[in-house]
């Protein structure tokens, strides 16, 4: 434990509430309440607490209050309490200071800062409830041409296609590993999937071999810089098969799944030996320029029989859009692009709060750009890293993405509280955990309800919006920038985004 | 690409224009030519679609002695004789002129600011490496130059045996001005009353809208206009007027002309059939449809429109798919009409035999020396 660390939380406990029952002590795997017998009392240990409202929750007499606590350092904007604090802990261990989820920084939000258009008068606005609203989207390269032969009345499609996947709802899971989260957040995510008839992403863990045939036809499938789970029955089990090259919470850096947290289940997934540290590279190691992603789009496609869409997910970095481009010229049938807020199982704070840039500017550029050259057709654009809510995902589509990732989200969903020490193991919710003890708190058939709820919700609320600007159909939103006005943005901004100012 | 070329971000790329509007078709299938008349008092009894902001008439079969070359209508804004005289040299250096004059007016009609019209008829004049160029293609992209580069300039009309008259003012107005009932026949006549919402009258903004022998009027806001225009973009067609019609232009320029699409298909293109009801074909229609949907997402037409697209030989009616603007298509003999209102059909021909009201994304499919017309007459409501 650190020493002369302020506790970020302090907790109040109301004496004449509480019964004794001892659920804290039970729920907490930081181990903030302990019970004296001989006192018959609750003490707490704030040091440990994580903010997490685990116990909160859960208190039958609502005894308990968590608060953020207020006494601090002597007020300075340069050396705020977390700067101080990080120094203190890095003085005492000489380590990286990690954390986990994505980037509480006050980076500017752009989706706050876009508002939509609705009809009046000159067209009318439709209602979802009584007309088709469709959000069926396809995934892939589409044609540049269709050639089309006319046979005695029979119209048929002589093109050749490229394979493409058809999602219910432009919203899909993203990438968040069988190890990173547990068995029951990954099944749920899967669960929910199928379901709702969208794709959920294994992340580079693998797909457990007895999931493959449920759930492959909604699975993406990653094969990242540690290769781990990848075979060819594995790929072929999938739906897509998504290249990572890089994650808007650490871009430029690998991942590690420390061994503690590689149980047998795991260790079989991965192919790797129990209890080994798995450790991801910073790079792909056969990809060290865009010719080399050509090779290994091309050898997944060789291995897939063709019949699967290859994307290609890159951090949202300064040159995002020339990037974008090259890897669409590499053969990549999806681009996915990881933005600034995007989360994580576990980074370098100071990777997670610096690099890369807010997803909205890059989703416009990699865009414009891919219009530009005349390509935008030749892929679809996946928008990740901060999506909250439905409204962030019609601003994305209108900023030119096909379809969203949403991993915070749905990990609210199943429970998750942000208290961003996913990289403890100790999750009290059951999500990112491989604790038996912990995991067990979330039953996948409940949490995958949550999740098909959110997705639920968040059509239908997609549905109103899209009624409201008069339009029956997500793709006729698609890039329609003329649908999205900024405010309280700066010239250079709303150049960026392509969009007019209100008013204008 | 537009953006790149002109404006520093999408950002600066102006609003498109929005309208409500009245529209009339008329054609004789068996390609004889008539005079205007009907047209203009069609569209005359509609004049509360409109509101003198813009109108206008296509014609088809109007310059039989010019019919192998192209016509082109250009017109002069502000009496611009610069521009005039840029648009002559360039013409010169890419085409043959075998003729050219004033387009005549009639002194006695006072409208809002009229420009000066001239026609020119012209044959491409490719040089080297432009030979292998299509003729179409060629004079596509000149006119495309025209209408971007030079100011002032703007080309109202440039197929073979087709013209557009337009301008600011009721179209009955516009018919009296270029004396369109005294002067010219043809066999099918498209006419479009305008009542624009949010900009003031443009000779150039009127309708119908013109890209080589396609003229299409149109009626209603497309909302998926953005969509649309950075799809087109991509395929080199920069629009110039921000309009929903000119959107709707290029896209049928693209698709039928340039990629051979038949109508059929096009109309299945910008009005596509519900997901629930592809769900429910037969399944050689269900690849058919889930195809042309995911391949030409960007070409739906999405919010209301009715459309009367035209070229030789073919008038198209059109609405779409959930029908938010009306069309009503009606015949008589050789004649088929297509309009926003049946009153107006049946002011100009009180004995039809037979007028019908397509449902939405369906085609009525008006051709020469055919009785494809009918087949949307057992679909009607």
């Amino acid at each position: 434990m650190y020493s002369y660390l302020l506790p970020e939380f302090m907790i109040e406990r109301l004496e004449n509430r509480c019964i004794r029952c001892r659920v804290c002590e039970r729920q907490c795997a930081n181990k903030v309440h302990e019970y004296d017998g001989e006192l018959d009392k609750l003490f707490s240990t704030e040091e440990n607490c994580v903010g997490c409202q685990r116990c909160v929750v859960l208190c039958p007499t609502n005894a308990l209050y968590v608060r953020p606590r207020v006494s601090d350092y002597r007020p300075n904007s340069s050396w705020t309490r977390d700067k101080m604090q990080n120094l203190k802990k890095q003085a005492e261990t000489g380590g990286v200071i990690l954390t986990g989820s994505g980037n509480d920084k006050p980076y500017r939000i752009y989706w706050d800062h876009l508002v939509l258009n609705a009809s009046q008068v000159t067209n009318p606005s439709i209602d979802p409830l009584r007309e088709p609203m469709e959000l069926k989207t396809f995934l892939g390269r589409k044609p540049d041409t269709l050639k089309i032969n006319f046979d005695e009345g029979e119209v048929k499609i002589e093109s050749e296609l490229h394979p493409n996947v058809p999602i219910n709802t432009p919203i899909v899971f993203s990438a968040m590993s069988y190890g990173a989260i547990s068995y029951q957040a990954y099944k749920s995510l899967a669960i929910a999937a199928k379901e709702f008839g969208t794709l959920f992403n294994t992340g580079e863990g693998g797909l457990p071999v007895h999931m493959r045939k449920e759930f492959g036809n909604n699975t993406i499938v990653q094969c990242a810089s540690g290769r781990f789970g990848v075979d060819p029955e594995y790929l072929n089990s999938a739906r897509i098969i998504e290249i990572k090259i890089g994650q808007g919470a650490k871009p430029g850096i690998g991942g590690h799944l420390p061994g503690e947290k590689v149980s047998d289940d795991i260790a079989q997934t991965r192919m790797i030996p129990r209890g080994t540290d798995a450790l991801s590279p910073a790079p792909q190691h056969d990809i060290y320029s865009i010719e080399d992603l050509s090779m290994l789009i091309y050898a997944l496609k060789e291995a897939t029989n063709y019949e699967k869409p290859v994307s290609v997910k890159i951090a949202a970095v300064h040159n995002v859009a020339a990037i974008a481009s090259g890897i669409v010229r590499a053969g990549a049938d999806i681009v996915a692009i990881d933005g600034l807020r995007g989360g994580t199982g576990a980074a370098p704070l100071a990777t997670r709060d610096n690099v890369g840039i807010p997803l909205e500017l890059a989703l416009a550029a990699v865009d414009k750009r891919l219009r530009q050259e005349g390509i935008r057709h030749k892929c679809s654009i996946l928008a990740a890293g901060g999506i909250r809510c439905s409204a962030d995902v019609i601003k994305a589509i209108a900023l030119g993405a096909d379809a969203v990732y949403v991993g915070t989200a749905a990990l609210v969903a199943m429970g998750c509280t942000l208290c961003h020490k996913c990289y403890t193991g100790k999750c009290n919710w059951g999500i990112c955990t491989q604790d038996p003890y912990l995991t067990k708190r979330l039953n996948p058939e409940i949490s995958s309800k949550k999740l098909i709820n959110l997705l639920k919700g968040w059509s239908h609320e997609i549905q109103e919006m899209l009624g409201g600007m008069g339009i029956n159909a997500i793709e006729s939103l698609r890039g329609n920038r003329e649908h999205l006005r900024g405010v309280g943005l700066e010239e250079w901004e709303l150049n960026v985004l392509g969009v007019k100012g209100a008013g204008e | 690409m537009l953006v790149q070329k002109y404006f520093q971000s999408e950002r600066f790329v102006p609003d498109k224009d929005m309208d409500a509007c009245g529209l009339f078709g008329v054609m004789n299938i068996s390609g004889k030519r008539f005079g205007g008349e009907m047209a203009i008092n069609a569209i005359k009894n509609m004049k509360v679609r409109g509101s003198g902001l813009g109108g206008g008439f296509a014609i088809y079969g109007l310059y039989p002695d010019y019919k192998d070359y192209y016509a082109l209508h250009i017109m002069y804004q502000n009496k611009n004789l610069n521009a005039k005289r840029r648009v002559e040299a360039f013409l010169k250096e890419h085409f043959y002129m075998v003729y050219d004059e004033e387009i005549p007016t009639n002194p006695d009609i006072t409208l809002f600011s009229p420009p000066i019209v001239w026609r020119y008829f012209v044959a491409p004049q490719k040089k080297n490496e432009e030979l292998a160029v299509p003729d179409d293609e060629y004079v596509v992209s000149r006119v495309m130059y025209l209408n971007t580069n030079v100011d002032d300039a703007y080309v109202f009309s440039s197929g073979k045996d087709v013209g557009v008259f337009k301008g600011v003012g009721f179209p009955e107005e516009i018919a009296d001005y270029f004396m369109l009932d005294r002067l010219y026949q043809g066999y099918i006549w498209t006419v479009h009353s305008r009542f624009p919402t949010n900009t003031p009258g443009w000779w150039g903004g009127a309708h119908p809208f013109n890209i080589l022998d396609w003229t299409v009027v149109h009626n209603g806001e497309i909302s998926s206009y953005g969509t649309n225009r950075r799809f087109l973009e991509m395929h080199n067609y920069y629009c110039t007027l921000f309009t929903d019609t000119e959107v709707l232009a290029y896209a049928v320029d693209l698709l039928m002309r340039r990629q051979g699409l038949p109508i059929e298909v096009v109309s299945k293109i910008f009005a596509p059939p519900m997901w629930d009801a592809i769900e429910h074909m037969k399944e050689s229609d269900q690849k058919l449809y889930t195809t042309l949907r995911m391949t030409y997402a960007p070409l739906l037409m999405n919010g209301p429109f009715t459309v009367i697209i035209a070229h030789h030989d073919e008038m198209i009616g059109l609405t779409d798919r959930i029908r938010l603007r009306p069309i009503t298509a009606g015949a008589k003999e050789d004649f088929v009409f297509l309009s926003s209102e049946e009153a107006a059909i049946r002011a100009v021909c009180p004995d039809l035999e037979l007028a019908w009201t397509p449902p939405g994304g369906e085609p009525v499919v008006v051709r020469l020396n055919s009785k494809d017309h009918l087949l949307s007459v057992n679909k009607s409501i």
